[in-house]
């Protein structure tokens, strides 16, 4: 890469998506119309656990506008026996999570599904709907679900040799756990609870559906990946993929949430019942309610050190709910949570408990968050204990190049140390503080993905580039591609227009996710832009009538070189394109991968909290986040990334959480009561952006997009600690829960 | 899927013609703020809207002959924080109606609807029952004035007869160096609902308050008066031992529910912390006038 200059490569241009999002012209899911199109709605289950009798659709079907009903007999059985994987959902579960078929599992469960000539009218035939419910005992929180009398979800499931809520474990070892603890001259084992929190994008669920006479299916939708959505419709639909056409609209906010389909394949076949285009739009309530958010937590950890600060032993129990179907993401919590350490001895060990919730779905760095929560805060009291500043006991365990972690790999060049290291030296970490003020610190790891991705990248007649790429954007991958297309051919990032194709229209690409598509989509379209440059060069040679191995490229320019520099004047991109008719034709490239060595990420993050100890208040006062990107390619997104994770923590630690009342709903579905935070809730999210370049991608980059939610939750509860002398081991820190601990610390006291 | 009259008179007298005509139907439209959310939502399906905005009086902002103010009912926030001298004299009224919502919010919600909505939560109605303010209401029985706090009934609920419309609100004159303030407890920082507020309007003699109201929002069914905790204030100089008293007064006061937005134990501590914080900030304002 020596001849790169790096002109575009790290700098924030402008974003190609921008101008239509602040003039809201961007075209998101729910603005796309079709003649004759109707409105499809669902009847969700008004109870959290019963089994479904029967289903009478009779009057709904009679009721003037109706075009077509849909339940469950309308869409593809799987057999709970026998798993359909796709990506990390499972086709057994996929089916009963869009329309409930032997039981309805959580409050708000799709039954029934209505298509009408206005919303109205498929909202009232959805009451005529008549569903006879035998209404079952349900359990909602992890205690419930995993005790001896629990009510049992799921009656095929089964563990330790019985029905069970637990629907499967997963285990990491290594070393010799119990001849670590042996060594240990400390040892702190603490509990933690965490709560259920959803993703919140903007953009509820919605989508349009147009099935023909003749099975041809052409789905619009907001999704983190057109092609996902393909796989689940195919899947739940029977149609084939090569009959489905589905179009990525711009989307407003994913965060893994939307790595998962709900409403496609129930227009699909209200679509494909009535014979007209139908149009499906969550409203938020129906998000909050049926979709999903990631698991609530309980965790059990316990760590070792010596009195040297060296960590001998490290164990953990997660216990993750999965919502009514299994799937609980415990591998990221028991893989990630000790990943940032060289321990010699480790054991990790998750369960995944299925209850009357609806179904997790994945939500940035999923499980990572509630592992390192757990593990991060009882290095906070480990440093205490033993006297050390909790930087430097992290320094002093940190992974580097070649350390074995517990999840498996041998770490190849990684940037955990150096995040830990700019924390210790960055002003934030010195400075003063005030009364009920307090600094807490946490580190977090994200594994980060490859895998498939396809590019094409056409050359235009005149002299201009279009790259088109199979994901959807919803971290700058466009901004990005462009700038390292206009890298590589030597242009102005202007000139290149970077699209996302639809499934027709570009290879297979796998979804937006696992921070994959800024590693993923930059090789393929590095190696699409390079056999650009080749055939460019061969024009160029052809032009001159010397061999292509004569030619260079540089500045947007074929150049002579060698014995013939200097006797031609440089052939630039523009007048290539133009002369390609005469010399072979149009020039463009495209190449398909299942890419590999993406290498995981690492940050540190400091954060500042005041307490208002009368209403047992917390605020973020100051937070810095201190992370290895590989390479930033564009570090306004970056930085983007790093804050938007961090304000999600912030939400996730204070104030975020599900209510359900005592009939099993929640009780809190919106966001004036699920409380995120607003931007007044938040001080300028401060970011130090580390570059330990990947050296297995082109651009040495590696993902971001995930592991900014990982440190947040412990660091914010590490600094009410050092502002109040008063650890809390349940989340949210919300203003009731901190003030009873304030006074019942103070009546202790007294 | 029965269809929805809209109206929008330009006389009281048509307004409250139309509004009792539909027996019930009907739903008053000022700002909208809370009656189109809760039709969205399905909560509400009115026959018939009667949208009050063009009707004068509802939307003006009088001196009245006395020296007080005089609020129509429609009148928004935003409206009300542009006006010349409102907001030095009650500061604290203003400020309890612009926490409402975001600034598009502000633009259009009232402090009518605020009360008419009866949220026992609503912001702008503690700060209205320090004031001492009177709302005026008419119907096909005539007009009537009413304290405000004398309004609400319970959540969501009223002691408007049926056909009677909210017209306006009236201030009292402000002898020299009153003030009032209003602080309400939400886990955020803005765009959040109430789970304590608290108003107090004061009259301050040098050091010495020698005049007080103290209302409370979202720790009973109704906006509270309180007023053992404004006897605790009067003719004291607001030390630390008659605020103690006033914030035992207004915890004693609360009656609240444990909810998704606060504990009992929470709303009855937090009732009395708030009043100590508004009451400086009143003072102080006082004190400046």
């Amino acid at each position: 890469m020596s001849e790169i200059s790096n002109k575009w490569i790290g700098t924030s241009t402008i974003r190609p998506d921008g101008a239509d999002k602040v003039t809201g012209k961007a075209a998101y899911a729910a603005d796309t119309n079709m003649p004759g199109m109707i409105w499809g709605k669902v009847l969700r289950s008004p109870h959290p656990h019963a089994i479904i009798r029967s289903i009478d659709t009779s009057k709904a079907e009679a009721l003037p506008g109706v075009k077509a009903v849909v339940t469950a007999k309308d869409i593809v059985d799987f057999s709970v026996h026998t798993p359909v994987p796709l990506g990390i959902q499972d086709m057994r579960w996929m089916c009963r999570n869009v329309m409930a078929r032997e039981k309805a599992l959580f409050h708000g469960h799709p039954v029934a599904a209505v298509a009408a000539t206005s919303g109205a009218i498929a909202e009232e035939a959805c009451k005529l709907i008549e569903v006879d419910y035998e209404v079952l005992p349900w359990a909602i929180e992890i205690d419930d679900a995993i005790a001896d009398d629990a009510p049992i979800l799921h009656d095929f499931i089964e563990f330790e040799g019985k029905p069970s809520n637990i629907a499967g474990t997963l285990e990491h070892t290594l070393g010799d756990i119990d001849a670590g603890f042996d060594e240990a001259d400390v040892i702190v084992e603490r509990s933690f609870d965490t709560k259920p929190v959803h993703q919140g994008y903007i953009e509820p669920h919605a989508c349009l559906v147009n099935v023909t006479p003749d099975d041809k299916m052409t789905v619009w939708s907001s999704s983190q990946g057109q092609f996902m959505v393909r796989a689940m419709t195919a899947f739940l639909t029977g149609i084939p993929q090569s009959d489905i056409r589905a179009i990525p609209a711009e989307i407003g906010g994913g965060f893994g949430g939307k790595t998962i389909i709900y409403l496609e394949p129930v227009a699909a076949m209200l679509s494909k019942k009535s014979g007209r285009p139908v149009k499906m739009v969550m409203s938020r309530e129906e998000v909050m309610r049926a979709t999903g958010p990631t698991s609530g937590a309980k965790s059990m950890v316990k760590i070792g050190a010596k009195k040297d600060g060296t960590i001998v032993a490290a164990q953990a129990v997660h216990y993750l709910q999965a919502g009514a179907f299994p799937g609980a993401p415990i591998r990221g919590a028991c893989g990630c949570c000790f990943a940032p350490y060289d321990i010699p001895n480790v054991h990790s060990f998750g369960y995944d408990v299925v209850s009357n919730r609806s179904k997790v779905a994945a939500y940035r760095a999923p499980g990572s968050p509630i592992g390192a929560y757990a593990v991060e805060s009882v290095l906070d009291e480990v440093a205490e204990e033993i006297g050390i500043d909790p930087l430097e006991l992290r320094l002093k365990n940190a992974a580097k190049q070649g350390t074995k972690a517990a999840h498996g790999p041998v770490y190849p060049v990684m940037g955990y140390a150096e995040t830990v290291k700019a924390a210790l030296a960055h002003e934030h970490y010195k400075a003063p503080l005030g009364k009920f003020q307090g600094r807490g610190v946490a580190s977090g790891y994200w594994f980060n993905a490859g895998g498939e991705s396809s590019a094409q990248v056409n050359i235009t007649e005149d002299g201009n580039v279009v790259v088109t790429t199979g994901h959807p954007d919803i971290g700058g991958s466009r901004a990005s591609i462009a700038n390292i297309t206009a890298e590589l051919l030597g242009i102005d990032y202007r000139r290149v227009s970077v699209l996302i194709g639809d499934t027709a229209t570009i290879g297979y690409s796998n979804l937006t996710g696992g921070s994959r598509v800024l590693f993923a989509s930059a090789m393929v379209v590095t190696q699409s832009t390079e056999q650009v440059i080749e055939r460019l060069r061969g024009l160029a040679a052809k032009i001159w009538g010397i061999e292509a191995e004569a030619v260079t490229w540089s500045d947007g320019a074929a150049r002579p070189a060698g014995e013939n520099a200097g006797k031609f004047e440089p052939l630039t991109l523009k007048e290539l394109a133009a002369r390609s008719n005469e010399t072979g034709g149009p020039i463009g490239a495209g190449v398909q991968l299942n890419t590999a060595g993406a290498e995981g990420g690492f940050a540190t993050h400091v954060c500042d909290v005041e307490v208002d100890v009368d209403l047992g208040i917390v605020r973020v006062i100051r937070y810095t986040s201190f992370q290895d990107v590989g390479k930033a390619v564009h570090p306004a997104y970056v930085e983007g990334q790093m804050q938007g994770g961090a304000v999600q923590g912030i939400g996730w630690a204070l104030n975020e959480e599900y209510i359900y009342n005592k009939d099993g709903k929640v009780d809190n579905p919106g966001f004036l009561d699920y409380r995120m935070p607003v931007c007044s809730d938040v001080p300028m999210l401060d970011n130090v952006i580390i570059e330990v370049p990947n050296p297995k991608h082109p651009q040495g980059v590696r993902g971001v997009g995930e592991v900014p939610l990982v440190p947040p939750l412990a660091a914010i509860r590490n600094a009410v600690y050092n502002a109040l002398g008063i650890r809390f081991y349940s989340l949210p820190m919300s203003p009731p829960k901190v003030l009873e601990k304030l006074d019942a610390t103070k009546m202790a006291a007294e | 899927m029965t269809d929805i009259q809209y109206v929008a008179p330009s006389t009281l007298d048509e307004a409250v013609g139309a509004y009792a005509a539909a027996k019930g139907a009907a739903r008053i439209l000022a700002g909208g703020t809370d009656l189109l959310v809760q039709m969205r939502a399905g909560m509400v399906k009115p026959g018939l809207i009667v949208d009050i905005k063009k009707v004068a009086e509802l939307s003006a902002i009088e001196k009245t002959p006395e020296g007080g103010f005089r609020i129509g009912a429609a009148v928004s926030g935003a409206v009300l924080e542009e006006h010349p001298t409102f907001g030095k004299v009650w500061p604290g009224v203003l400020e309890g109606l612009n926490l409402i919502g975001s600034t598009q919010v502000q633009g259009r919600a009232s402090a009518g609807g605020n009360l008419c909505n009866g949220s026992p939560a609503a912001d702008s109605i503690p700060g209205l029952v320090a004031a001492g303010a009177i709302a005026t209401v008419q119907g096909p029985n005539g007009r009537r004035n009413i304290p405000v706090e004398q309004v609400p009934t319970g959540p969501g609920k009223t002691s408007l007869a049926p056909g009677e419309i909210l017209v306006s609100f009236t201030l009292p004159p402000r002898p020299a160096h009153s003030s009032d303030a209003y602080l309400r407890m939400i886990p955020r920082t803005e765009m959040d609902i109430a789970v304590v507020g608290c108003a107090v309007s004061l009259t301050m003699d040098g050091d010495t308050c020698t005049a007080a109201r103290v209302s409370l929002g979202a720790v009973a069914p109704t906006v509270l008066l309180v007023e053992d905790a404004a006897k605790a204030l009067v003719l004291t100089k607001l030390d630390d031992a008659s605020l103690d008293k006033a914030a035992a007064a207004c915890s004693a006061a609360c009656n609240p529910i444990d909810d998704k937005r606060g504990t009992i134990a929470y709303r009855t501590k937090v009732a009395g912390v708030l009043l100590k914080r508004t009451t400086a900030i009143a003072a102080e304002r006082a004190k400046g006038g």
